[in-house]
């Protein structure tokens, strides 16, 4: 893909950078009070992520390493994730961590998104969740997968068992992201890599950019792990849900696979991150228990911002058009 | 398939409040014998009975009360 657009100074700042790493001006400072919503921050840390995935083609070839780009990321980290910390951590318990999750999972009570999807979305604007979630998606599974060299034992494992179905074990027309390629195919949507990052709003780039910092940094780790069990453990009820609004909209069972695959896959998944993947890590390092939690935290809560993103604008345009 | 008694062919594991998993070398039928259509190389069978997907699970469980661990 190529560099999308800038939003704002940082962001122009960035992209100069990395067309012209032999450019010397100096970085904008930053500061923000809500780094989930801001347009030019996300846009921003989501360029400097992917210079780790798969890049973009009218970059410096080694601008994934170029010490100012490293140096710029730091300092939008370190708003972002004073303010994840802020709203996100939580106060663990004495019980094991699969219940603290399960516990975690089920106070959330976010809004019914997927209720929403399944009864009243319009084919609008079922393709614009999908395009939306395509930014993820055609790279799912791969931030966690950073964790693979991290872990040991029963805790890797239990990632590479998971990773592995995400990857479709062997078979690339299984892969998760293919799958989800077929869905954006029968919608009409443009399914190559990074197509809707340049229109998609800063909550969607926000969703991506929490895994890709717990995935950059080590440190991070068990927040990784616990971000990975959120997700499995919040995706069977759901999909069970988009499937359905799916069929509704007309989609044939394959246009629909990837949503009722993640029914049957993620009943697995759930059981094996958060009991196998996250109880095993816990168990080796006790004083990890409280960042497992923090980044099962965050995954939740992001989510739930993009919920409320897309219901919002659903509702507004409602009011408009009756 | 090679089996010896440190590895069996065949895991199978219950998980508090959730499904049973079964993993390595299995043929699942349903009640009238017929094959259950799966190509995983682990399965979550369901042992609420509220599955929509039975004999498989589908996450219905987590929407029941649980029972604590005694
Ligand atoms: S055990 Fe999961 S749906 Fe019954
Ligand atoms: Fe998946
Ligand atoms: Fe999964």
């Amino acid at each position: 893909m190529r560099l999308p657009p800038a939003r704002g100074p940082l962001s122009e700042w960035l992209i100069g950078r990395l067309c012209e790493p032999q450019r010397t001006a100096v970085s904008p400072a930053y500061r923000s009070k809500l780094p989930w919503a801001d347009e030019d921050l996300q846009l921003s840390l989501w360029i400097a992520y992917e210079l780790h995935y798969r890049g973009f083609e009218d970059a410096a070839i080694d601008g994934q390493w170029d010490p100012e780009v490293l140096a710029f990321r730091a300092m939008l980290e370190r708003e972002w994730v004073a303010w994840l910390e802020r709203e996100c951590r939580v106060m663990p318990s004495d019980a094991p961590i699969a219940e603290q999750l399960r516990e975690l999972v089920d106070a959330e009570d976010g809004p019914r998104l997927s209720a929403y999807v399944r009864r009243h979305a319009t084919l609008d604007q079922f393709r614009q969740f999908v395009a939306n979630k395509s930014v993820y998606q055609l790279k799912e599974a791969d931030p966690h997968s950073f964790g693979i060299p991290r872990v040991d034992g029963p805790t890797k494992a239990a990632l590479v068992e998971i990773q592995s179905d995400e990857y479709g074990g062997g078979r690339p027309e299984r892969m998760h992201a293919e799958l989800f390629r077929t869905t954006m195919r029968w919608l009409g949507l443009n399914d190559a890599y990074g197509n809707y990052v340049p229109e998609a709003p800063a909550v969607t780039l926000a969703v991506s950019n929490v895994m890709s910092l717990f995935a950059m940094h080590r440190r991070w780790t068990p927040a990784l792990l616990g971000h990975l069990a959120a997700l499995e453990m919040t995706s069977t009820l759901p999909n069970r849900q988009y499937a359905a609004g799916a069929l509704r909209l007309g989609a044939t069972a394959q246009d629909a696979r990837y949503f009722t695959e993640h029914v049957e896959a993620d009943a697995v998944h759930e059981q094996i991150a958060a009991h196998d993947l996250c109880g095993s890590y816990v168990d080796d390092h006790p004083t990890a228990l409280s960042d497992v939690l923090f980044g099962a935290s965050c995954a939740l809560k992001l989510d739930n911002l993009f919920a409320h993103h897309l219901l919002d604008q659903w509702k507004d345009k409602q009011c408009v058009a009756s | 398939m090679t089996t010896n008694a440190e590895e069996p062919a065949t895991a199978i594991r219950a998980y508090p409040n959730g499904p049973i998993l079964v993993r390595g070398d299995f043929e699942l039928l349903d009640e009238d014998g017929v094959p259950v259509a799966t190509d995983r190389r682990t399965v979550a069978l369901c042992r609420c009975g509220r599955s929509a997907i039975a004999p498989l699970c589908d996450g219905t469980h987590s929407l029941l009360p649980r029972t604590p661990r005694s």
